[in-house]
């Protein structure tokens, strides 16, 4: 082997794709505010396309916010404002005039707790593309269909589609909302904490379901499972008081981190 | 390095460094004893010793290995930790060995006493390099224990020089070979201590080169010197 023209392998440098991804949602100079206290403080970060972004960092870091940010849910809030641009396709999603149904059908957000609407199964997901689509019935069973398969419901749900959304488990309430998020057929997904209601055989099925959805939409995640965010995501962002710490491929984060702060944090010297 | 909110994961992160300081302690010590049984013409006693020794330094190594699956297993390390972990195992497979060198070295010393022609060649030129031997391991295991990058590179660097006395060491042997045939056998034995010896500078350099993956995050076991060196300049 020659050995002059043997480079010095990073470990951390492996790219997660061969070429630059293009952003799919740009953050700039964003600033937020709950009243007077600043939750954000000069964020600016890529959401790559195509990619699953993830946001960690302790209890009260700015994670949740953020991605609130991104389909500007805070908005249903008084008191709560962002300053600064994220552009989505081009498009600063905050700028007054945004018509924020739109938007929030582009970038769908699915919860914390699996928050099923008391209605049948069927009904959970035809509710939210009757807002934006008027579907044929025999396009709407196609509709539901389709969102559940992504959903990894399918085979679960269709000898049930009458019944109601309530009487499912846990995490098939919750891969029943990710159905209703995608359902619409959004370009981004939010997910807060996805799975941290979740027993570990749910857990590792919407894992799975995240890693599947990638290859169509744009993903933004926010846990509090370090591994979860090392095995799911192509990108990671650690956050600490407001300000974001580091950001990185996810790979380059979780085996050699640059800043030392984020390495405490992994690691779980934290605090 | 700043503790762990989990104290038990540092007492078990503590546990494993302490066990491989030990380990290679004990290899220290056993290689010692073979230069003695290499530099005089006594020492009957410390063979057992020494095979004694690499016993428990098989024991040690098999210990640590377990404790790194087990913290592989129950603390899901990351970072600093995971390539501490990871190069811990490799270490310990380092020192494992040359345990097994020094064992041969001692061995083969005591088959060549009583040879007076090649008593003073044993005696001086192989003990030197095994004491060069000797020095790199010293220094590849404070670097392993302070985590310093600058004597890993230090070490990785001497692996040249030990290389260096193994070709002379040959040569001479060589020599005496073609002017007495009846030297073929004890020449033979010191051929092989000789690369015992080569093989635990490898072995040092495999551990030094560990430190700087722990400490740099990059994979140094391929690179030139110079690269080592600018790798480890670098902040």
């Amino acid at each position: 082997m020659n050995l002059e023209a043997t480079a010095i392998r990073t470990e951390a440098s492996a790219p997660a794709a061969d070429a630059p991804i293009p952003p799919k949602m740009s953050i700039r100079d964003l600033d937020f505010f709950y009243g007077k206290f600043q939750g954000l403080k000069d964020i600016n970060l890529d959401v790559a396309e195509r990619r699953v972004t993830a946001f960690i960092g302790p209890s009260g870091c700015g994670k949740s916010t953020l991605l609130r940010t991104l389909n500007r849910m805070y908005s249903l809030y008084p008191g709560q404002r962002a300053v600064g641009e994220i552009m989505l396709d081009g498009e600063n999603i905050l700028a007054p005039g945004v018509d924020i149904n739109m938007l929030r059908a582009k970038v769908g957000m699915v919860f914390q707790k699996p928050t099923p609407f008391p209605m049948s199964i069927y009904d959970n997901i035809a509710f939210g593309v009757s807002l934006y689509e008027s579907l044929s019935a025999r396009a709407m069973d196609e509709r539901v269909e389709w969102a559940l398969t992504k959903a990894a419901m399918w085979e679960e749900a269709k000898d049930k589609l009458k019944q109601s959304g309530m009487a499912l488990s846990g995490g098939q309430q919750q891969r029943l909302c990710i159905a209703r998020a995608v359902a619409v057929k959004p370009e981004v997904l939010l997910l807060d904490e996805p799975t941290s209601a979740l027993d570990p055989i749910s857990t590792a099925k919407i894992e799975e379901l995240i890693t599947e959805l990638k290859e169509e939409y744009t993903i933004a995640i926010v846990t509090h499972n370090m591994q979860q965010a090392a095995r799911v995501s192509d990108f990671t962002a650690y956050m600490y008081l407001g300000e974001l710490i580091e950001f990185g491929e996810t790979d380059q984060i979780f085996l050699k981190p640059r800043k030392k702060d984020t390495e405490d944090y992994i690691t779980g010297r934290f605090g | 390095m700043t503790e762990h909110t989990h104290k038990q994961f540092d007492a078990e992160m503590e546990a494993i460094r302490s066990g491989v300081m030990a380990m290679g302690g004990l290899v220290e010590t056993q290689l010692a004893k073979a230069i003695a049984i290499l530099g005089t013409d006594e020492g009957e006693g410390t063979i057992d010793e020494i095979g004694a020794d690499e016993l428990s330094i098989n024991q040690m190594q098999m210990t640590i290995d377990q404790q790194c699956s087990q913290i592989i297993a129950k603390r899901q390390p990351a970072a600093i930790d995971l390539r501490m972990i990871l190069t811990i195992t490799k270490i310990v497979n380092d020192l494992e060995r040359i345990g097994d060198e020094v064992k041969k070295i001692a061995y083969k010393a005591a088959q060549t006493r009583g040879n007076d022609r090649l008593t003073r060649m044993r005696e001086f030129d192989v003990v030197r390099a095994a004491e060069h031997a000797q020095v790199m391991l010293q220094m590849t295991l404070d670097a392993f224990a302070r985590l310093d990058v600058t004597a890993a590179a230090e070490v990785i660097d001497r692996d040249e020089d030990i290389d260096a006395a193994f070709q002379a060491i040959m040569r001479q042997l060589i020599s005496y070979m073609m002017e007495d045939p009846r030297t073929i056998t004890p020449a033979l034995e010191i051929v092989f201590i000789a690369k015992s010896i080569e093989r635990i500078g490898d072995h040092a350099k495999n551990v030094a080169e560990a430190v700087v993956q722990v400490v740099k995050g990059k994979d140094v076991r391929h690179a030139t010197a110079e690269q080592i060196r600018a790798e480890v300049a670098e902040e």
